[in-house]
């Protein structure tokens, strides 16, 4: 149980975000719900990378040959972080316009395309 | 190193549950710049400084930031909807 | 379809779903055992091959740098989606009932203190100045062109916080923000075709390699990092702005 307990995690905070996207009565609720089911990614790929003892794969101050965790994974999530922002922000001027045009954020009101 | 590891994945999917009960959405936001601080802390715990550095800056202080601008440009707009619909009486 | 019976539904698909997926996830490799080749042979390799100290950002910019290509361009279009969603629109009527009737005031009454102001004001210069150290010494220690980019595009808005609201809409809005940002991406592609000029394939990094750790070494990460650096700051800095626009817009109205 222990040994598989972050693939356990991941999957946890996934459906904790597609429940929230479920049951969401605010487009904003929806969307950062969005965010969460993104981040379980993160804890999936760490989780795979991770070696017992290791070191970070910097080598300023340690001597390259020793023991260190994967960088690739690393490298993985670290464009990732930041274009999920951005992302983000692209849905979150959906939603804004969405809201002037239709004049609410609930969205079961919004199902019908006026004119 | 592998107990602080392991109480930080459950505290996320504690924060994790906890975010997506709340209802208000400023409220939220304020959930999310925690959740994000975690995650960096979780990056730092496993050794990969690269991205701690990465969500510390995005996923805790733009992310939160921005969901903040879409929620007040919204509130403006219904209070000058609001506000005409005042002067109009 | 009402809510009840949806989110039945869904417990009942996550159920099926979660059974599904720990029974698949008991097979994998243990935690803390890490099996695969492929981090091992890159980490004895990086430091002697490029000599950059910081290995994963070698592996961002240089041994997979197409990829990030890929990841800069999703950026570059989601901020161009978000500045033509947000355009202000010139319609015919409503703006001229808006322009007739007095803007309401929506500041709330508090004033703010001026500890606040000046803090938020001294630690302006210092935000832009690490931004620039971590976005440029990506090669060498944990950082790079996206860490730096946020950094600095976040220090803008400590002068909107102190409510030195001119000096904020003057930064954000001037035209060579725009310039900046698809400067940045062009600048990525670009040298990626200098490698194509001399034969190489694309984005091989042929400018020489200095000394390790030094700061001008490493070839074209430096150069890479410094040009996402310049892209990030000025598309964060974009989508703040047009997101604010509105409220900037009234509060001049207000003032003057």
């Amino acid at each position: 149980m222990l040994a598989h307990y972050p693939y356990y995690v991941a999957a946890w905070v996934f459906l904790c975000g597609m429940y929230g996207i479920v049951r969401s009565r605010h487009l904003v609720h929806m969307v950062i719900s969005l965010t969460i089911l993104q981040t379980s990614t993160y804890v999936l790929l760490l989780a795979i990378g991770f070696r017992k003892g290791g070191y970070a794969p910097i080598f300023a101050d340690i001597s390259p040959g020793v023991v260190t965790v994967d960088p690739i994974v690393q490298a993985l999530m670290l464009t990732d972080v930041v274009v999920e922002a951005t992302v983000i922000a692209l849905l979150l001027a959906m939603v804004v316009k969405a809201h002037e045009k239709g004049g609410t954020t609930k969205p079961e009101d919004l199902r019908y395309m006026r004119g | 190193m592998m107990i602080l590891g392991i109480g930080l994945l459950a505290l996320i999917a504690v924060s994790a549950l906890a975010i997506v009960r709340t209802d208000d959405v400023t409220n939220q936001v304020i959930a999310l710049s925690f959740y994000g601080l975690l995650f960096a802390l979780m990056f730092f715990v496993f050794q990969s400084p690269d991205v701690a550095l990465s969500q510390v800056t995005v996923g805790a202080i733009a992310l939160p930031l921005m969901v903040m601008l879409a929620i007040t440009r919204m509130k403006h707009r219904e209070e000058l909807k609001r506000h005409k619909e005042e002067k109009r009486k | 379809m009402n809510r009840r019976f949806r989110l039945l539904l869904f417990f009942a698909s996550a159920l099926g779903v979660g059974a599904i997926y720990c029974a698949g996830a008991g097979n994998m490799p243990p935690w803390g055992v890490y099996r695969g080749p492929y981090g091992d042979v890159i980490v004895g390799l990086a430091v002697f091959e490029r000599h950059a100290t910081d290995t994963v950002n070698a592996i961002t910019y240089d041994y997979r740098g197409f990829d990030t290509l890929g990841e800069e361009f999703i950026l570059f279009s989601a901020v161009t989606g978000v500045m033509l969603l947000l355009r202000p629109q010139k319609g015919g009527k409503k703006e001229k009932e808006e322009s007739q009737e007095n803007p309401a005031s929506f500041r709330d009454s508090a004033a703010l203190s001026e500890a606040v102001q000046v803090f938020t004001t001294a630690l302006f210069g210092f935000s832009v100045l690490f931004g620039i150290y971590i976005a440029t010494h990506g090669q060498l220690t944990p950082g790079g062109g996206f860490q730096g980019g946020v950094i600095i595009a976040a220090a803008p808005m400590l002068l909107y916080i102190a409510e030195n609201t001119e000096a904020f809409t003057r930064i954000v809005s001037h035209p060579i923000v725009e310039f900046f940002e698809g400067f940045g991406a062009a600048l990525y592609a670009i040298v990626g075709f200098v490698a194509l000029l001399i034969g190489a394939p694309f984005l091989t990094n042929v400018i020489p390699l200095g000394k390790t750790g030094d700061v001008f070494s490493s070839g074209t990460i430096a150069v890479i990092s410094t040009c996402v650096g310049v892209e990030v700051t000025a598309a964060f800095i974009l989508v703040t702005y047009e997101y604010l626009r509105e409220i900037l817009e009234r509060e001049k109205k207000e003032e003057g």
